[in-house]
């Protein structure tokens, strides 16, 4: 009879804005077990791991841990609990030595309390530590010296060497190469062996079935259901992942797409660490339709839309809007070609929380000679033009005057797309339109891009969110690992089972069937 | 009453109590030296009301402040941290002192020059910092600092080796030509044409700031670059221009002062308006309009502690500790931070109600 | 004249007054490896360099030795440290703010209590300093010319360059260093296990407060034996300059805060051969803005290196 280790049981987190990301959640983790935890984006799975690891305070549910009922209120509680996290963005310092990053706060030290750092002693405790784990690492090296993968073991050797017997992994292997990933799971299976109990986060369901004993899959806040992995096929779990409730049905005619607008041909682009993230992506989008490119995040959308716009440089490959290339021009030019950004970032990007809702709206136009009044800007005109806006958006704001960190997400992102969706737009470039907002603001975004589509722009739709690919999209391109793995030319003919396993990675087109992306 | 409203008011508040702490210790300060601390204490309030040449001294140094404190709030609002204002003022004063000595122009235009060319000069000197920023992200705030110390030096040496009027019996320049002069507008005070020029500035910043499309840009970048990037607003640029018209203004204030106090160029040190511009700057929360009432309290309080170290036994230099608290507690954050959040949300729950009762 | 120039400039006195000069820059500077290293912007090396410099001569007065000097400088700049603590840190004033306004709430005290205790403004004439013993090292004051740069200097000078390998202990050697050090990093590392990130950012202060102390307290009890207003002068700007150009390490930061000296001991001579010393006066702050230059680039590049490297 396996020992339950940890239980999670009904679980409910609202946040401040009123987003329910958990509802009724449960989670059973038996001790010793490789544990899956599934899901889309947005489904609750960093949520309920914030839960658990004291970062979020759930509104109701219990959480015991080797058969005794806990209040988590903290990470450090957490950790003294036994519960380790490895965050998908490493908690480390690079200028400090592996030996280092692993001791700091707990630092061994000579002569007593107030003596010096024990370096000796604190190398050979992380030393002993990577052997006992299976580790190769040399504790003495500096860790921004250190492939990824090694910084990853780092991560994880530094929740268990204070003493981590329930280890969370935030998909681990988004960062790693296939050798890296590898090479975790023999170190993983290691730990379990051990006696370590592992939860493993992953929309990569072929990494599931090879590592995992069970899993648990979430979806929109609720958990679905746990089954033992030998039981079921990959596309069983594909299934309970993405079934959908179509809440939202937003009318739309099929379109009538003219003239191509925006044209991308081979985008390749490389981050910092120089990991291929888009690989030869080309597409093009139309007046009068939709194109939705659906996927896991992190899959090189995001870097598509911010090359197009003009936040990132574009390096190799061609973009042009009607005819024209994007190359070396400024993000002001990009946008007085007509191009508008949805950015997925809406707190650092979308708007500035500080400035009143009508500075917000008036960023992108108010230098035009429209707005010109001698030397001084036509504040009546500009005011009026706000204060329309606000009422066309549906803003709830006080006044215009009001500072934008005072709304609530939903009306913020109505703010966004106030300013967006006016104004001569051939090209809209939406991220993440409606991610995180309630349900009011969301079916209003989605009814105004199909307007706007309707109204002759061209709509470049970048969603995690199944139901918004499939409700919005006219044809849809699905994107993993920077490619393109499938291309639907008509989007009503999908369903979310489909989409669902071409996203996961589970199926892929050819590159003839998806060469039909492009029109020309 | 909306949470916005609520806020203005809290800082406002704020503002008045930092203010009065600051005036509790400096009621302390006297207590300690003074042998006649209530009479000391009254002298520094109300000494600069007690006749019209005091009333005139506190305008007088109202103007340069002003000046300075409208260079701050337009650099500040950007986010720059400039403490250039110092050398613009400074350096302006002094080079453009050349300018009315050996040149000779109609009287007006030669005025015009003179505080045309401090435009320049403190323009072009917080560039040097702007640029340094722009080009390499080098720390405004240090570059300008280091700035300030060259420019002490350069006036000192410019002073004593390139104008100096040997017969002057002191360091002192040539005499200014009377024609760049600025006229006294109110007979028996010094109170010059400058106040004009200064009223100008302030209503011209107040303009470029929140009326026009540059001031937008300043204010977005002040309050967020990514969000100013994501725009389209050309950042670096705007880090620039703010810095170097926060320079002009500084500059322009260097010029009236020469031009409308002084005889000759006299100053081997530099006079402490750009720091005191911090002060002004932040009291007025950026906000050219306010600068003017905040350079006159801290004039007020200045001419207060010079007319108590004259008539009393009380050091000036104690208003540095006033201004110092003042500065400390204004920039705090969290001070009283618990406060206003409770404000703010009391004051939601009762709106709730509000609304829940009229269902 | 050229020649006399040259001869009195490259002279052994020159070396050993650079020496003088580097000292209270360098200790200030090994100050505010601290709190850069922690990631804080410390703007106050000036006025914690001032008030101890008074609280020196303060404490000799009335302490009646020069231990009780010493002491009394350092309780007053660690004192003025935790004020910037208090303000920048647990208030959370935008740095550059509060550490201006703190040195000019200094500036006001320090004449203030001057004239408090004394009647005077400027200059503590009336209050009995202790200066700082010289030592002459044995074995090497008998060296001919390096006998001559080395030996003789005050207690503190040596102290200064002592501090440089204590303070690379405290950073590198100690727990409260690697706390630092990882703070100034990445805060959220640091946080994530059980670091407190605003006590470790005012202990960063309080460090720096010790040693800028020590630099205040050379001033008025060693390069002058009274205290006299704003008798800083800069310094304290310098010395983050001389942080900055070293890199915030220590010896880095001693070999600029040297070259700073050096720059100060040329002027004053060249000063005494009646040459415009204002313009020598400006050498020591054009080379930190050249510094500052020099950083900035090498950074772009260190960065660029990386991200080519991996």
């Amino acid at each position: 009879m396996p020992e339950e280790i940890l239980l999670m049981d009904n679980i409910t987190k609202v946040y401040a804005n009123g987003f329910v990301a958990n509802k009724d959640v449960t989670l059973s983790v038996n001790k010793g077990e490789i544990h899956a935890l599934c899901g889309e984006n947005g489904a609750g799975k960093s949520t309920l791991m914030k839960v658990l690891f004291g970062s979020e305070t759930p509104e109701e549910g219990r959480i015991v841990i080797k058969g005794e009922e806990v209040k988590i209120n903290n990470p450090l509680e957490a950790i003294a609990l036994g519960v380790g996290m490895v965050w998908q963005h490493f908690m480390l310092c690079p200028s400090l030595t592996i030996a280092e990053n692993l001791i700091l706060g707990m630092e061994p030290k000579k002569f007593g309390k107030f003596g010096p750092l024990n370096m000796a002693q604190a190398n050979k405790v992380a030393q002993e530590a990577c052997e006992k784990y299976g580790f190769k690492l040399d504790v003495t090296r500096k860790v921004e010296e250190l492939a990824v993968g090694n910084k990853q073991k780092v991560e994880i050797l530094k929740a268990l060497i204070r003493g981590a017997e329930i280890l969370i992994l935030d998909e681990p292997t988004a960062v790693l190469t296939p050798q890296e990933t590898a090479e975790l799971f023999v170190q993983l299976r290691h730990l379990k062996e051990l006696g370590h109990t592992i939860i493993f986060i992953s929309h990569h369901l072929d990494e599931v079935k090879e590592l995992c004993d069970r899993l648990t899959v979430l979806r929109l806040g609720k958990s679905v259901g746990t089954a033992i992995v030998a039981d079921v096929t990959q596309q069983d779990i594909s299934r309970m992942m993405v079934g959908r409730d179509v809440m939202l049905k937003i009318d739309k005619t099929k379109a009538q797409p003219t003239e191509t607008v925006l044209k991308i041909r081979d985008l390749t682009y490389k981050d910092e660490e120089g990991r291929d993230i888009v690989k030869g992506f080309s597409a093009s989008v139309r007046k009068g339709e939709i194109v939705g490119i659906a996927g896991v995040e992190g899959n090189g959308q995001r870097e598509i839309s911010e090359i197009i716009t003009g936040l990132l440089p574009l390096n190799n490959g061609e973009i042009t809007i009607d005819g024209q290339s994007i190359r070396g021009k400024s993000i002001r030019q990009i946008r007085e070609m007509g191009v508008a950004h949805i950015s997925e970032d809406r707190m650092t990007y979308g708007c500035s929380e500080n400035l009143s809702v009508k500075d917000n709206i008036i960023s992108d136009r108010y230098y035009k000679k429209d707005y010109k009044q001698g030397p001084l800007m036509n504040n009546k005109k500009l005011d009026s033009e706000v204060d329309e806006l606000i009422k066309e958006f549906l803003v709830k704001c006080g006044d215009r005057n009001e500072p934008v960190r005072m709304l609530s997400g939903g009306n913020m992102q109505k703010v966004v797309v106030a300013r967006e969706f006016s104004g001569d737009t051939r090209l809209i470039v939406a991220n993440q339109p409606t991610r995180g907002i309630d349900v009011g603001a969301t079916e209003f975004i989605r009814r105004k891009l199909v307007e706007l589509r309707d109204g002759g722009a061209a709509v470049l739709l970048i969603t995690a969110d199944l139901n918004e690919a499939l409700e919005l999209s006219d044809s849809l391109v699905v994107m993993c690992g920077g490619e393109i793995v499938a291309y639907f030319e008509d989007a009503s003919q999908v369903t979310d089972f489909i989409l669902g396993e071409y996203m996961l990675g589970l199926k892929r087109m050819s590159d003839e069937e998806i060469g039909r992306v492009c029109y020309d | 009453m909306t949470s916005k409203q609520i806020e203005k008011r809290f800082d406002f508040f704020k503002t008045v109590l930092c203010v009065l702490i600051s005036f509790v210790i400096a009621f302390i300060l006297i207590l300690l030296v003074s042998k006649d601390p209530f009479e000391t204490f009254k002298v520094f309030l109300i000494g600069p009301l007690q006749s019209v040449r005091r009333m005139a001294n506190v305008i007088e140094l109202a103007i340069p402040l002003t000046f300075c404190g409208v260079g701050v709030a337009i650099m500040y609002s950007a986010n720059q941290f400039s403490m250039i204002t110092q050398s613009s003022f400074f350096l302006a004063a002094c080079l453009s002192s050349w300018f009315a000595i050996y040149v000779k122009l109609p009287r007006g235009l030669h005025s015009l020059l003179v505080i045309l060319m401090g435009a320049i000069i403190g323009g072009a000197i917080a560039a040097v910092p702007a640029f340094m920023k722009v080009k390499w992200k080098a720390s405004e705030v240090v570059s300008s600092l280091m700035l300030n110390y060259i420019v002490n030096n350069f006036v000192a040496y410019f002073l004593i080796y390139v104008f100096k009027d040997k017969d002057a019996g002191f360091n002192a320049s040539y005499e200014f030509h009377k024609s760049a002069k600025l006229t006294v507008l109110i007979k028996g005070t010094r109170i010059h044409t400058g106040i004009i020029v200064c009223a100008l500035v302030v209503v011209f910043a107040y303009l470029l700031l929140y009326k026009t499309k540059w001031g937008y840009a300043i204010r977005a970048v002040g309050q967020n670059q990514d969000f100013a990037k994501y725009s389209g607003i050309a950042v670096a640029s705007v880090m620039m221009y703010s810095q170097i018209i926060g320079g002009i203004i500084s500059g322009i204030g260097g010029s009236v002062e020469m031009m409308g106090l002084f005889t000759r160029f006299t100053w081997e040190a530099p006079p402490t308006y750009g720091n005191d511009a911090l002060m002004v700057g932040i009291l007025a929360r950026y906000n050219p309009a306010m600068v003017p009432l905040s350079a006159l309290f801290l004039a007020y309080i200045r001419t207060g502690a010079d007319v108590m170290s004259r008539v009393t036994d009380m050091p000036i230099e104690f208003v540095f500790i006033i201004q110092g608290v003042v500065i400390m507690l204004v920039a705090a954050d969290m001070f009283l931070a618990k406060w206003k959040h409770k404000l703010i949300v009391k004051n939601a729950q009762k709106q709730i109600a509000v609304k829940e009762v009229a269902k | 004249m050229l020649e006399q120039i040259f001869s009195t400039l490259f002279s052994w006195a020159t070396l050993k007054a650079a020496l003088r000069f580097t000292t209270p820059i360098l200790l200030a500077s090994l100050g505010a490896i601290f709190t850069a290293r922690a990631g804080v912007l410390n703007l106050n090396l000036e006025g914690t360099m001032l008030a101890a410099a008074l609280g020196g001569v303060l404490g000799c007065h009335y302490g009646g030795s020069l231990w009780t000097g010493i002491l009394a400088a350092i309780l007053v700049g660690v004192l003025i440290a935790a004020i910037l603590a208090w303000d920048g840190i647990y208030m959370k004033s935008n740095m550059v703010l509060a550490g201006t306004a703190l040195n000019t709430f200094v500036s006001g005290l320090t004449i203030f209590v001057l004239f408090m205790i004394t009647g005077e403004k400027g200059t503590s004439t009336k209050l009995t300093s202790y200066k700082m013993p010289s030592i002459d090292i044995p074995l090497i004051k008998d060296i001919p010319v390096l006998g001559e740069i080395l030996s003789g200097h005050s207690i503190l000078t040596y102290f200064a360059f002592i501090c440089v390998f204590i303070a690379a202990f405290l950073l590198f050697k100690t727990a409260i260093g690697l706390r630092i050090r990882a703070v100034g990093e990445n805060s959220d590392a640091a946080e994530s296990v059980g670091v407190n990130v605003k006590r470790i950012k005012a202990m960063s202060l309080i460090i720096c407060g010790f040693f800028a102390s020590l630099g205040g307290a050379y001033l008025s009890m060693d390069y002058v034996t009274w205290f006299q207003r704003e008798m800083t002068s800069g310094r304290g700007f310098i010395a983050l300059a001389a942080m900055n150009l070293g890199n915030s390490h220590p010896v880095g930061t001693m070999l600029a805060a040297m070259l700073f000296g050096a720059a100060e001991a040329i002027a004053t001579i060249l000063q005494s051969l009646k040459i415009p010393y204002q313009l020598v006066l400006m050498i020591p702050y054009f080379v930190t803005l050249i510094g500052l230059i020099v950083y900035a680039i090498r950074r772009e590049a260190k960065i660029k290196k990386l991200r080519m490297s991996r």
